[in-house]
């Protein structure tokens, strides 16, 4: 509650604002998609410590809880892990590069209308090949887990 | 609301939603709709103008030179932050436009925000020239101006075109979560004097060395975005940042200074031209 009296009077946007990625192009929505798989992939961890921690009450138990993982909305989640942890890792390296100063372009003279060098299109390309490998990776899943 | 001052029936009209709040009544938020005559260059500014003018003078705004220098009449229009004097209505090709204050600025009354918290961020970097000369205050041993070459210059100069209109921190999601982040306003400033070569502060990228500071800047990219005059706050932070990982060096060299009037100060060896 206080959070919210809070963000009211500061008028901030809060995690509203990056969750509505809709505004400001494909940096803003690469940058909800980074935000969305990394908290998901958290998410998955925990669960994946927790499957495996399964097998110190005996091999029943480690298979039964492993069956989970064999019904087709089992199958659906592990793609999801599948495209998530891509475009995690595949976009995550286009982060290093950037927050190292690498292929943002340099400093200039701006003039009308004013196209930022930092929104280049080696960024965009970047997002897209991540947005690619990882529709690939889930491509790939999808056949190995449904046998198609 | 009932528009008594437009009577040319073939003009073309936009409804503008505006936001209404005073913080200082704490009556709460609504919005009140216009109906506003425009033509193909008439701009948001223009159209709020025409309202405090003819239907509702109570209307709260902030604006002054009307051609995006002064960063006065920032504002979300249709849920992005634009300057109003700068974004006309027939670009945005809707029939509705809605006006509503910067996000992450307290709201004062209406589209008035208050902007404290930002230009106290921007006075925390020190956005000043620092040199380690101490006579250069002292005028009666002469001025000096410092020589550039383009090269130089170009470094810095497109992030000295900031306007402070606060566009940029408004649409920043990491301002948006935690207000002791300087934003990117603040932080392209303080890349701005990082890279002038007549500044020697050793101090600037220990100011944002905080875990609150530059660190948390995440490269969405949103404040290029916004920024109305080609300023582009991202490349300066990341830029900025290079240089604390170690990645870019350092290798200023300091600007040489020259006589103008009075008496030679060169501190840095370089000789006199």
């Amino acid at each position: 509650m206080k959070e919210i009296e809070r963000s009211t009077r500061n008028n901030l946007e809060g995690i509203g604002g990056w969750l509505n990625p809709s505004r400001y192009g494909w940096e803003r929505i690469s940058y909800w998609l980074q935000r969305l798989t990394g908290v998901f992939l958290l998410i998955y961890f925990i669960g994946h410590v927790y499957e495996t921690s399964t097998i110190v009450n005996g091999q029943n138990a480690w298979e039964s809880f492993l069956e989970l993982t064999q019904t087709v909305w089992g199958h659906l989640f592990l793609i999801m892990v599948i495209g998530a942890s891509t475009f995690h890792s595949a976009n995550g390296i286009r982060l290093i590069f950037t927050h190292a100063g690498i292929g943002l372009g340099t400093p200039g003279r701006p003039d009308y209308p004013y196209n930022p060098a930092s929104l280049n299109y080696r960024q965009k390309s970047g997002i897209w090949i991540a947005l690619i490998l990882a529709a690939a990776a889930m491509f790939y899943g999808f056949n190995v887990l449904f046998g198609v | 609301m009932n528009n008594t001052a437009i009577d040319n029936k073939n003009e073309q009209k936009i409804t503008l939603k505006v936001y209404r709040e005073n913080r200082g009544q704490d009556s709460g938020s609504h919005h009140d709709t216009f109906e506003v005559p425009y033509k193909k260059w008439t701009t948001v500014l223009d159209a709020l103008l025409y309202v405090k003018s003819y239907m509702d003078p109570s209307v709260a705004i902030r604006y002054s030179c009307r051609m995006a220098s002064c960063g006065s009449c920032g504002m979300k229009i249709n849920g992005v932050p634009k300057l109003a004097c700068y974004t006309k209505i027939s670009e945005l090709e809707k029939s509705t436009i809605e006006c509503e204050p910067l996000s992450n600025f307290p709201i004062i009354r209406d589209l008035v925000t208050d902007f404290s918290r930002f230009f106290n961020h921007h006075k925390s970097m020190q956005p000043y020239i620092q040199t380690n000369d101490s006579t250069e205050a002292d005028t009666s041993k002469g001025t000096f101006s410092f020589y550039q070459s383009p090269e130089d210059v170009d470094k810095y100069l497109q992030f000295s075109y900031c306007i402070n209109c606060g566009l940029c921190y408004s649409a920043c999601p990491t301002v948006g979560t935690d207000l002791n982040f300087p934003g990117p306003q603040a932080l392209a400033q303080q890349y701005r004097y990082f890279a002038d070569t007549r500044d020697e502060s050793k101090k600037r990228l220990d100011i944002v060395d905080d875990r609150h500071g530059i660190w948390r800047c995440h490269f969405a990219g949103s404040c290029s975005k916004v920024c109305p005059k080609g300023v582009d706050p991202a490349l300066g932070i990341q830029l900025l940042r290079s240089y604390m990982l170690g990645i870019s060096k350092n290798d200023k060299v300091p600007a040489k200074k020259i006589e103008v009037n009075g008496n030679n100060n060169n501190n840095n060896g370089a000789d006199t031209e």
